[in-house]
Formats: C-alpha cells, structure tokens, sequence
C-alpha cells in the first residue's frame, strides 16, 4: 500500500462486465519511484485528493465477493499525512 | 492498470490448451497523456479490441479475474477501451 494524489479519471464504455459501473481515477504516487496508473475507486474519492492505493492482486479484494479485473484500487482517503523522520 | 495501444497481433498454434481461442495483441504502454513509455506487453483480448485502438491493461495475476481468462495461464489482459481520459 502506499499513498499517491488522484490527478485525473477515465471514461471507458465498452469494458470486461466486472469493470461496470466502477470509476476508473488517475493516480500519481506520492514516493517520487512510480509512475502514475490507473485505479479503480472502491471508496468514492475525488480529483486532488491524496489517497490510499493497493496493487497487484490483492486490489481486487477491495471489491469482494464481487470477481472485478483490477491491478490497482483505491482503498482510503488519507486526511492527514506526517512524515516521520529518525 | 496501464494504458496501452494495439499495435500488432501473435500468432500462436501449439500452446496451452486453456490459451486456444484467445486473441493475443501486442499492446504498447502508454502514459496517462497517451505518450508511449518505450514498454510493450503481448495481452489476452476479451473486449474486441481493434488494431491502434487505446485500452485498459490488467496485469499480473489479476489478470485472470475476467470471465474468459478465469484459470487460464495469463498475466496481461486488456479489460477495457478508453474513450477519453481527463488530467485535472
């Protein structure tokens, strides 16, 4: 898990029936090594929004029971970030 | 999930039987402002996608969440076309 800001979302109408009804967001992680990607939003966030994102499989848990084909999702909004330095 | 666009096909006769009847596309990574990130992918199609079409890549094993790819040995499915994608 880590914590990226959505920037940006997609519109796609033809798509795999799981993917129905699921707003696909753009997001930009916040640790300066990945590169932006989509995500599905499993938690209703918005543009601007700094966020808390899973990859890989385990994102399409965000959904279950429902079988969604998704790499990336949304799982929470982060109201307050600090860092914590040694 | 990444974008990608359509740019070939493959061709495959012997492979493994739970991969026949799949159309595989050669599919070239995009950037969210459709730039191509240099990366391609060779992807099982299950929404018709056409040749320079832009699409939504799932990979890995969630790849194999879709009806069609359920148990199948593959870890790039395209899962979607886009129509439009908007950065704020």
């Amino acid at each position: 898990m880590n914590v990226g800001r959505v920037v940006g979302h997609l519109i796609s109408t033809v798509k795999d029936p799981g993917l129905l009804g699921q707003r696909i967001l753009v997001v930009e992680p916040l640790n300066g090594r990945e590169r932006p990607f989509f995500a599905l939003d499993a938690v209703g966030t918005g543009a601007g929004e700094v966020v808390l994102y899973v990859r890989q499989r385990e994102a399409s848990y965000a959904f279950f029971p429902d079988f969604v084909p998704c790499d990336a999702a949304i799982v929470g909004v982060v109201d307050e970030l600090r860092e914590v330095l040694p | 999930m990444r974008l990608g666009r359509v740019v070939g096909t493959v061709v495959s006769t012997r492979k493994d039987p739970r991969l026949t009847g799949f159309k595989l596309l050669v599919v070239a990574t995009l950037t969210p402002r459709l730039e191509p990130d240099g990366g391609y992918e060779v992807a099982v199609d299950t929404v018709q996608a056409g040749f320079k079409e832009v699409v939504i890549l799932c990979t890995g094993s969630s790849a194999r969440m879709t009806e069609r790819t359920k148990d199948a040995p593959v870890d790039a499915a395209i899962v979607g076309i886009v129509d439009t994608v908007n950065l704020d």
